[in-house]
């Protein structure tokens, strides 16, 4: 059986090394495949975190050779026989222990946005038409990859100015979501920090569920930003006629 | 003393998914101080893996429908086994349910018109499930999980809890670890709502995720609950059988819902052999009126046509597929031909996007160019906690129990879209049950330290057993139990092969009661597997003591040396409970159907669709 040759980060809190394990490989098998026959035969305590390895949860996110990826859609027949295959945690969260990371950021950032608010006088007949693109941003299983790759949060750390990708879809889901009332651009603007994003795309690569994250999501709402602060016809008639 | 953290709720939600979130969302808005506590990350649960839809007899495609419709088609295809409270409360409010999900933001498919639209599904005699693609349980948990962080419960993510702590006969905390450090913490609570779903990782073959090691059912059994209808478990028809690596990956029925034709080597559509006397009048009665049928589902307009016999129930679909398997007309890798190549690609990547990804990506199969190879995969457990229907709560007073850990709700066997509907409904009427119970309570119960302690031993163990010279592999050990599963307790039984599994089982707890790991406590899954295997294997017994003790073949328990059913076994639940050491079995009666509701079940008793 022909074997893979897999090197893993090992250690805690950032402190570690890469291990190196030889693997048997199966047809059809991927990296989380691999990870898990560590675990099962060589070392039970190396930590991954995983869920569904169906690629439906997004909770195996890792880099694998550098490149940000779902271990459970990263196949092993993709390598060169004999390559070694580099396993470790996402950059931009800080490390918990092996291939998992601290996410929890994220989750603090989700509960600040103003969660979907029915307008007052909701009409619930919704065409098909009116919610394919909101439906395009629900299929975000918050991996969280996109968020790994942005450069203001991965090289820049400004996790204090920027929600990240993620974030961005999931506002633009609720700000074209054609029953929704609430105004959230004042946060995309400022909170959220819309204007770090210099649209270099990479969000939109790494994404496992193909969301044009930067030409559907972000762009859009970066637009809709511009009408709402910096249109100088729209300031100068609401100035004049208080429209707010 | 060993330290741990301590926090304090009115009620504890142990699981995330969608009964476990729904249930929180209840009891918060009842007033209550809720803590909801996760086994993974929130959002990741395994709902996120379902995916045809939501059953809810809303009515917008088929006007004809309606609760008591929905009710039927529950009891037949649970072949009458069902607690019929649950299954009237659960057509009842499905559809209430479904329009809150809408209103607090879940985006279904729509109609022609402008309502949330409703596909076809096996056993459901309209089409009734709501849907988004076939990304179902992505939309039901992010909606609830993006409500859920505004209610004001705090979440306790990547906790795992191992002991159900009770002062006398009442429940009074829960006891567990932070996988991400391994520390210890106790949630002293009035109430305790289980939501944490199935039992698969005890077979080897399952469309289940990591999270699904029967840790309710093991919880709450050693807290004194019972176990109801355990031999009840659903084999999926269709799961993925090639490569190795994903065998048992699901594949939606919506995929038959849209029009999909089962077809074995010799390229005969063989489900029609298969249809139950009784049904088969409910089925088409060639390939044309199938393809009519078909037709007119696709362009949304109504027919007198009858579905394809894909539409099936799932016990009989998987048994068919077993069968032509075993007589030689099998697919190359070990199952028969699922086909929807012959429908439109655009329209196929549309209605089943994450099946096309699905099979591109790990199987390098096109779906709109040729047929997937399918094949049954475990899937769900019909049997679970006993509750009370209306309230949830366990025989344990303050324990509740919502969602597939819980039994009753789907009988002998589950229709397909009936689980996330049952997550909803009962995970609200869990919430408010947990609620009411602590409004009535006058004194709160107290967390004894020396269960404490225990439970702190008990985690304890596997690091000080590491360097005994008989010390076991969980995974190993993990990996016995489930061949020992597969092989004896498997998709046909009898009473030779349930006895050897049962005795091996016996065996195995040997080497559970050894398995050891080494390293940290932080973020160690082999430790984690130590505490796991021990639910698993409860169930498991449970699993197959039951199945022994079922001396008939209904719904999705098939015995091949009692193949009728027996109308006389139907009256009674196989209840499992703890009894010192061993497990005790009784017969229970099935709570009787009021007149007004047996009426609906004149004609055709037994039908099954």
């Amino acid at each position: 059986m022909p074997e893979a040759n897999l090197k893993v980060f090992r250690g805690e809190k950032d402190t570690g090394t890469f291990e190196n394990y030889r693997v048997p490989i199966e047809e059809g098998m991927v990296v989380l495949d691999a990870i898990h026959y560590v675990q099962q035969n060589i070392d039970p305590s190396l930590s991954v975190r995983w869920n569904c390895k169906a690629a439906k949860c997004g909770s195996c996110s890792a880099e694998v050779n550098g490149k940000p990826q779902l271990l459970c859609k990263s196949r092993m027949d993709k390598f060169e026989p004999g390559e070694e295959i580099t396993v470790q945690p996402i950059k931009t969260f800080p490390h918990i222990k092996d291939l998992v990371t601290d996410v929890s950021w994220n989750y603090e950032v989700n509960k600040k946005i103003v969660p979907f608010t029915p307008k007052p006088d909701a009409n619930w007949v919704i065409y098909q038409e009116d919610i394919e693109r909101v439906q395009e941003f629900r299929k975000c299983i918050e991996c969280f990859l996109c968020q790994d790759v942005c450069h203001v949060l991965r090289d820049h750390n400004r996790k204090d100015g920027f929600y990240g990708p993620r974030f961005m879809v999931r506002l633009a889901g609720l700000q074209m979501h054609p029953v929704d009332g609430a105004n959230r651009l004042k946060m995309v603007k400022e909170d959220a920090g819309i204007g770090f994003c210099n649209i270099t795309k990479c969000c939109t690569e790494v994404c496992p569920e193909d969301i044009h994250i930067t030409d559907n999501a972000i762009i859009p709402l970066k637009e809709r930003v511009v009408d709402e602060f910096y249109d100088p016809i729209a300031k100068f008639f609401k100035s004049v006629f208080k429209v707010t | 003393m060993t330290n741990y953290e301590t926090h304090e709720h009115d009620v504890l939600v142990v699981g995330a998914g969608g009964a476990g979130l729904r249930a929180a969302i209840e009891a918060s808005a009842q007033g209550m101080n809720v803590g909801l506590v996760s086994k993974s990350l929130l959002g990741k649960a395994h709902t996120v893996m379902a995916e045809g839809g939501v059953a809810a007899a809303l009515g917008n495609v088929d006007p004809e429908d309606n609760w008591e419709v929905h009710f039927q088609d529950t009891m037949n295809g649970g072949k009458m086994m069902n607690n019929w409270r649950m299954a009237q409360l659960h057509a009842q409010e499905a559809p209430d349910r479904v329009r809150e999900l809408q209103e607090w933001g879940a985006v279904f498919d729509r109609t022609k018109k402008g309502d949330i639209l409703q596909r076809a599904f096996g056993g459901h005699k309209y089409k009734r499930l709501c849907h988004v693609g076939d990304r179902t349980g992505l939309e039901m948990i992010r909606t609830l999980q993006d409500q859920g962080v505004h209610r004001g419960f705090a979440v306790y993510m990547e906790c795992a809890i191992t002991k159900l702590i009770k002062d006398g006969d009442k429940v009074s905390g829960a006891f567990g670890y932070y996988r991400e450090d391994g520390r210890y913490v106790l949630f002293k609570a009035k109430a305790i709502v289980l939501a944490t779903g199935g039992v698969g990782k005890a077979f080897t073959v399952t469309s289940n995720s990591w999270e699904y090691t029967a840790d309710g059912q093991g919880l709450a059994y050693d807290a004194g609950a019972e176990l109801i209808d355990m031999e009840f478990v659903q084999f999926h028809p269709t799961g993925m059988v090639w490569p190795p690596g994903v065998r048992g990956i699901l594949v939606t029925e919506g995929v038959r819902g849209e029009g999909g034709i089962l077809t074995n080597s010799e390229g005969k559509r063989f489900m029609r052999d298969y249809l139950p006397e009784g049904t088969k009048d409910l089925f088409s009665a060639d390939d044309e009126e199938s393809k009519r049928w078909v037709e007119a589902a696709i362009a949304g307009l109504k027919t007198a046509d009858r579905r394809p016999p894909e539409l099936s129930t799932r016990d009989n679909v998987a048994r068919a597929i077993y069968n032509e398997v075993k007589q030689g007309r099998g697919s190359p890798h070990g199952g028969v031909f699922l086909d929807i190549s012959y429908q439109d690609p655009a329209r196929v990547r549309k209605k089943l996007p994450s099946m096309y990804h699905q099979f591109k990506d790990l199987a390098d199969v096109d779906i709109t160019a040729g047929p997937m190879e399918v094949g049954p995969t475990m899937h769900y457990i019909m049997g679970g906690i006993r509750v009370d229907a209306d309230t949830q709560m366990t025989q344990v007073p303050g324990l509740f129990a919502a969602g597939e850990c819980s039994g009753g709700m789907h009988g002998a066997n589950r229709l397909g879209g009936n689980s996330l509907s049952d997550l909803i409904v009962f995970g609200r009427l869990a919430g408010l049950g947990a609620a009411e119970y602590v409004k009535k309570l006058s004194v709160s119960p107290a967390c004894a330290n020396d269960q404490i302690e225990a439970a702190i031993q008990e985690m304890e163990e596997p690091f000080k057993k590491a360097e005994n010279a008989d010390a076991k592999n969980p995974y190993e050990v993990h990996k016995h139990l489930n061949q020992i599963m597969s092989t004896y307790v498997g998709i046909y039984r009898n009473e030779d092969d349930l006895k050897v599994g049962i005795q091996k089982l016996q065996e195995l707890k040997k080497e559970v009661s050894k398995v050891a790991t080494k390293g940290s406590k932080a973020y160690n899954p082999g430790w984690h597997m130590c505490r796991d295997l021990k639910n698993m294997m409860i169930a498991s017994e449970a699993i197959a003591l039951s199945a022994l003790s079922r001396k008939e073949s209904r719904g999705a328990h098939s015995r091949e040396d009692f193949e009728k059913t027996d109308a006389e076994l139907g009256k009674f639940n196989t209840a499992i409970s703890k009894d010192g050491d061993s497990m005790k079995l009784e017969k229970t009666a099935l709570p009787e159907m009021p007149a007004d509701l047996k009426k609906l079940f004149v004609k055709k008793e037994t039908a099954n669709a």
